[in-house]
């Protein structure tokens, strides 16, 4: 009866080791914390019905960007916590975290960083800008907007409930590979907890990047071919189609070890026939292609930075737009260089080597093309320009790493080491997440309608960037002297110590600039009268989300634009911009819960099959049915605006 | 005024579903495709048990792939009927395609259980694993689509053959004749390749 109703559920499960009392104690405060504001601040009907229920891209977008910083926050804990052990743990010390804790610390700390932090600022941005530069109102399906959004925080929340429930995350390293992440080296539940939370939030991204794809391609104002499309629409779109097309091999690679998991099968287990290299081959078949998912669209906004503040249109467009589909083209095709070592025989290597170093090639075209851009313009230096400063020498010099790295008589020597860890921090903090601390900076006035502090954000970046640099170069010269990845000790003739202290001291000043960052935002709040955006083109933009207010109408556009060239925008200004006269219904989505009520049902299932108990997962798995057939057949799920009160809205704003 | 504004956002919205419709076919396509490749690199692990030669029977494998391709036709006539406004057929034809859609789903479940009662069970080997795997996705899929008839038809029943049931019940035929095309590959990659050896 018991095993019935909690399953495998004992109070073993509740939080007694100090890490998960502390996180269930924090959860809790912050819960409590956010109640008492809501219920203080009579806010819990205006959240429900403005935010959490709304379909439109723009606020899903804030509420992942939203929902990216917190987890920002965590995963940044967690990077504090591995290198204060590396730093302490040498010789007779062993640090402050026992060996199985520091595993489940680095697994977290990957996952979380790459599935809730990136992906949720990548898709944050995607939602408020891609509708606003292609000149259309909303998605094509804006449900599935906000059930994947859902799913997202679903998958979230499932990462984070080892604290509260569980106690135990997988300690397998963040792709969990077996046989290590098999039910006989890992009984716990977890593997299980990061197998849903991957599943959950991955459905999430795959229906993202379906309705981004179908949107960039069938929605577009009048007139924006394809080649007319700026820089940042054009990544979304390639970034998009790598999601559809690599989503679903994760899905089914972390199914299968699910299905060994649960159902006893033999994928990938040591004995009866199961084959443990394949699970390597396939989860890199999406892992890799998954990167250039995350650097992509930080290619796009760079290209609408670096234009917008050189003050002339982007250098070699076509090129560009070639660059980026090589780029997602040969992304499919290097996979193989992460396990040189597994193997596959000197040909094979070879092939995946070749096609590596290709892959520099295309990169190194926009490299060249974003610095012609700025040779000869009118450079601005607001902060966007120095994140992108700050990102051609980080990610040349991390692309330099990895081209070392691609050639596989020398990866034998740097595999598993810590130059890899420095290489690839180096393209995603570097590449990427520096391209959306520039986009963030670049569209924080059209998302608010004020800009933010020029002063705090220019030495946010400064220790940012000599934080990177002090964290990761010791990290470059221990991977060299062969320190290995993910170590909870080593002894002190090593002399790796300071090293590892220097690195720690490199993360402490990243700390200070993301403080920085945090007052920059509070600070330019209190100031955002005197920063107020009134034109809605702050910086003298060239595309077609500057040409509406800021912060857009819900609407986004009065009047869908008509384009006639690229850089739409900028023409249009050159030309001079006419008020629209005559206004047209326009139909919009309402806003509905069920995409929380359908992800809610999807977390109990996982919840379900986590802790092995039926009732629970047959109530997730119905519940999620019913949600999708009542929504299946709600023909009334939009609503009209017409001409007229268009007109009076669109005069209130001209008064304002 | 407002009729002619009306149809042509209609319409566009169509082709948007349709078109998101093929992407996520796409999707789940890539899904069978790891799926396959997982059976192509363990069907030869049978940790000592029989292969899938000795373990599968083609006559029933035959009928299934006759019985699946003929309500894949039918499938295509009801989606015709449906279209041409005629709820008398698309009924006829709909509840067709759902007796043979049930009676493959019938025979794959007695190959199941054969094979379970021969002691022949997924936790065998990578082999049985892999091929449970793969002809159970496939057969969830049409467990789903069988779903997806039944409310369908509630639906038409209940709301009349509107434009928007028209639309839905173009997607479920284009679902239907995906998993044709699957099972297509699954009978020759998994049994006729599986015999010849």
């Amino acid at each position: 009866m018991q095993h019935f109703l909690i399953g495998n559920l004992t109070t073993d499960a509740l939080p007694h080791q100090w890490f998960t009392l502390g996180g269930t104690c924090f959860i809790l405060l912050m819960s409590v914390v956010v109640v008492l504001f809501l219920t203080y601040t009579k806010r819990w009907k205006w959240l429900w019905t403005e935010w959490l229920t709304s379909t439109d891209p723009k606020r899903i977008g804030i509420m992942y960007i939203i929902m990216a910083s917190l987890m920002l926050f965590r995963g940044a804990l967690d990077a504090v916590m591995i290198w204060l052990q590396q730093a302490l743990s040498s010789g007779a010390s062993y640090g402050y975290l026992d060996p199985s804790h520091f595993q489940q610390i680095f697994t977290a700390h990957g996952d979380i960083m790459i599935f809730f932090v990136t992906m949720g600022f990548l898709f944050g941005l995607l939602n408020f800008i891609v509708p606003l530069q292609i000149g259309t109102r909303d998605l094509a399906f804006p449900f599935l907007n906000s059930l994947g959004f859902w799913l997202y925080v679903a998958g979230a929340v499932f990462i984070n409930l080892f604290f509260v429930i569980g106690g135990d995350f997988a300690a397998t390293g963040w792709l969990a590979l077996p046989p290590l992440s098999e039910l006989a080296f890992n009984p716990g539940t977890g593997v299980d907890y990061w197998i849903w939370s991957l599943q959950i939030s991955g459905l999430g991204t795959m229906l993202g990047g379906i309705n981004f794809l179908v949107t960039i391609i069938k929605m577009r104002a009048p007139g924006m071919t394809l080649f007319r499309m700026p820089m940042f629409t054009w990544t979304a779109l390639l970034s998009s189609s790598l999601v559809v097309a690599i989503f679903p091999i994760l899905a089914a690679t972390i199914a299968l070890l699910w299905l060994d998991r649960f159902f006893g099968m033999h994928f990938f287990t040591a004995g009866f026939g199961g084959n443990m290299m394949m699970y390597v081959n396939l989860i890199w078949t999406w892992g890799h292609p998954e990167v250039y998912v995350l650097i992509i669209p930080g290619f796009g906004i760079y290209s609408e930075v670096v234009s917008t503040f050189s003050q002339k249109k982007l250098f070699g467009y076509y090129s560009m737009v070639a660059a980026a589909f090589g780029i997602t083209g040969i992304a499919f095709v290097v996979w193989l260089h992460h396990f040189f070592t597994m193997g596959a025989g000197a040909d094979v290597n070879a092939f995946f080597g070749i096609m590596t170093m290709i892959i520099g090639i295309p990169t190194a075209v926009q490299i060249f093309n974003w610095l012609l851009t700025m040779f000869r313009g009118r450079i601005i230096f607001k902060t966007p320009m120095f994140w992108f400063l700050g990102f051609i020498s980080t990610f040349t010099f991390g692309g330099i790493a990895g081209l070392l790295l691609a050639s596989p008589a020398a990866d034998f020597q740097l595999h598993n080491t810590l130059f890899l860890v420095a290489h690839f921090h180096t393209m995603v903090i570097g590449g990427a997440l520096f391209g959306i601390f520039a986009g963030i900076t670049y569209w924080f006035p059209k998302v608010t309608g004020f800009r933010l502090n020029e002063r705090l954000g220019k030495y946010a970046f400064w220790c940012w960037l000599v934080g990177f640099f002090t964290a990761f170069t010791p990290l470059y010269l221990l991977g060299l002297m062969g320190a290995t990845r993910r170590l909870d000790h080593y002894d002190a003739g090593t002399g790796w110590q300071p090293l590892f202290i220097t690195a720690l001291i490199g993360i402490c000043i990243i700390g200070i600039g993301a403080l920085l960052q945090v007052l920059q935002i509070f600070v330019s709040f209190k100031q955002r009268k005197e920063n107020r955006d009134l034109t809605g083109d702050p910086w003298n933009g060239r595309t077609l989300e500057w040409a509406t207010s800021s912060p857009p109408p819900h609407y986004n556009f009065a009047v869908i634009p008509t384009v006639e060239s690229r850089d739409a925008f900028w023409n249009m200004k050159q030309k001079g911009l006419t008020k629209p006269k005559n206004y047209q219904d326009i139909t919009m989505s309402k806003n509905t819960g069920l995409g929380i009520y359908l992800s809610g049902f999807i977390f109990l299932l996982g919840f379900a099959f986590v802790w092995h108990i039926l009732w629970l997962g047959i109530l997730g798995f119905a519940g999620a049915i019913i949600c999708v057939i009542i929504r299946a057949y709600d023909d009334d799920t939009e609503y009209v605006i017409t001409a007229s009160e268009l007109r009076q809205l669109e005069e209130k704003e001209t008064l304002h | 005024m407002a009729d002619n504004n009306i149809q042509p956002v209609e319409h566009e919205h169509n082709d948007r579903v349709i078109f998101g419709f093929w992407v996520y076919l796409m999707t789940d396509l890539t899904m069978f495709a790891v799926l396959f490749a997982v059976y192509a690199v363990l069907r030869n692990n049978t940790f000592g048990g029989p292969t899938a030669g000795e373990l599968l029977k083609l006559p029933q494998a035959l009928a299934e792939t006759l019985i699946l391709l003929t309500s894949s036709f039918t499938c295509g006539l009801a989606v015709l009927a449906a279209n041409a406004g005629s709820k008398k057929q698309a009924y006829l034809w709909f509840g067709i395609t759902f007796l043979l859609g049930a009676t493959f789903l019938g025979l794959e479940l007695r190959e199941f259980s054969h094979l379970l009662a021969d002691g022949q069970s997924f936790r065998n080997s990578g082999f049985l694993s892999a091929f449970f795997t793969l002809v159970g996705t496939h057969g969830l899929h049409i467990t789903v689509g069988l779903f997806w008839i039944a409310v369908s038809m509630v639906m038409m029943h209940v709301r009349g053959l509107t434009a928007s049931i028209k639309s839905k019940l173009v997607r479920l035929g284009l679902f239907w004749h995906f998993l044709d095309i699957v099972w297509i590959f699954i009978f020759t990659i998994v049994y006729l390749m599986g015999a010849a050896r």
